[in-house]
């Protein structure tokens, strides 16, 4: 059965590499480095899964299109478990991720983090302008249309953008 | 199954809810759209948070009760619970006043979220401590702002410094009870798993200092605290929260959409 559930857990995972994050559809969770593991007992399949931010709303809806995606592919007990701890971070994002993120337009979180401390007035993070490549950019936010971004521009090509914050 | 450990994660729940609450009511009044935008992201966080405490406090009273037929849940614990039930403490129900006043509240509130956690995170029940892992990310960006803000507007205009210290008169006799330990607070930290309040009063009152120092703002000398919330014993304004924010389940009892 060892090397069957190797053929079963090689499906699954490909199945889950097609789901998409619903507010930035370009990454996919695997991307998002959200999939922590997939178990297989018995007759039954359980995904578990690190939410990113607390309240984000998109979590309910990639939690319901894994199991809708499950179940399309004829897998019908399926049990989507999210664990809090190690809590999510940026780290666990790929690099196709932040490639494919942008050029969807969004900067991508920064390999080193910077901010995630609670010193004041902190230096902005210098965060590369996805559109001219220019590091010459200012934060306008550090809260932006999603939990997960902030708000920045750029002082050469003046372009407004999503920065993809630290977490 | 220990009740203190319920009134507990109910506690740390309803703390999250009710400021979320409060700060969603400035949801297109911000003073700025980058700042309007700031404290709902805040809101989120903030009622992310409290989700996934009631979702383990509805576990915890699941298996103490055994009654599969009035299960509660996350819904069942924000909508319909009364006033008398909930436990936040006063800080977080005090209105919204000015711009000025929502920013003390907050700065003040998550300086001590921001302690409570860093505790919380080690302790002995492992999904509060994950709980706490998670969400002191988030609150250190909301310390981090909020701070920032009291000393934009304390160093900032005769208007601005004038609004702060009003604020600071509103909002410090709601801050005492942050660090008076109630009896469920006292048996959970005796049991290693929550936080002895008391023993964090020190810390954050020098976060406050600095904070205020930068500011040009003081600390009042007035030591007058009310208290009572995290027992159960409101002041008028939650009433009037939970009306609006129980407004469809009480109108429309199990609607879903």
């Amino acid at each position: 059965m060892v090397a069957g559930n190797d053929i079963l857990l090689k499906n699954i995972r490909s199945i889950l590499a097609d789901i998409t994050d619903p507010e930035i559809p370009v990454l996919t969770i695997n991307d998002l480095g959200i999939v922590r593991d997939v178990i297989v007992n018995d007759e039954q399949i359980e995904v578990i899964i690190t939410p990113t931010y607390s309240g984000c709303p998109a979590m309910d809806m990639i939690i319901m299109n894994i199991k809708f995606a499950l179940i399309g592919h004829g897998y019908d007990n399926v049990k989507i478990t999210p664990v809090l701890s190690p809590a999510w971070t940026t780290d666990w994002m790929s690099e196709e991720g932040k490639r494919k993120l942008k050029e969807y337009g969004i900067a991508p979180p920064n390999p080193k983090q910077q901010v995630c401390n609670d010193q004041l007035f902190a230096a902005d993070e210098a965060v590369q302008c996805p559109h001219c490549n220019s590091y010459h950019t200012y934060r306008i936010s550090e809260f932006g249309s999603t939990a997960c971004k902030a708000l920045y521009q750029c002082h050469d090509c003046k372009e407004p953008f999503d920065y993809f914050k630290c977490h | 199954m220990k009740d203190y450990l319920i009134d507990y994660t109910l506690h740390l729940a309803d703390d999250a809810l009710i400021l979320a609450q409060r700060n969603s009511e400035w949801c297109g009044h911000g003073p700025v759209l980058e700042q309007d935008i700031a404290i709902t992201n805040i809101s989120l966080d903030l009622i992310g948070q409290a989700r996934n405490f009631y979702q383990y406090a509805a576990q915890l009273i699941n298996s103490s009760t055994n009654n599969p037929v009035n299960s509660a849940t996350e819904d069942t614990l924000a909508y319909l619970r009364t006033e008398r039930e909930f436990k936040n403490c006063l800080l977080v129900e005090q209105p919204n006043g000015d711009w000025a006043q929502t920013i003390l509240r907050q700065f003040f509130f998550s300086a001590n979220q921001y302690l409570l956690y860093q505790q919380l995170k080690n302790n002995k029940d492992e999904q509060l401590a994950a709980i706490a892992e998670k969400s002191l990310k988030e609150v250190t960006y909301h310390l981090r702002w909020s701070s920032e803000w009291v000393i934009r507007l304390g160093d900032g205009t005769e208007e601005s410094h004038a609004r702060m210290e009003k604020a600071i008169v509103e909002l410090w006799n709601y801050t005492g009870e942050l660090f008076v330990t109630v009896n469920y607070e006292q048996e959970a930290a005796d049991s290693g798993i929550g936080v002895d309040v008391s023993l964090q009063k020190d810390q954050w009152t020098n976060k406050i200092n600095e904070v205020f120092n930068e500011a040009t703002l003081t600390l009042p000398l007035n030591t007058f605290q009310h208290t009572g919330g995290k027992n159960g014993l409101h002041s008028e304004h939650l009433g009037y929260i939970l009306t609006e924010l129980q407004y469809m389940q009480k109108t429309y009892p199990n609607a879903t959409w």
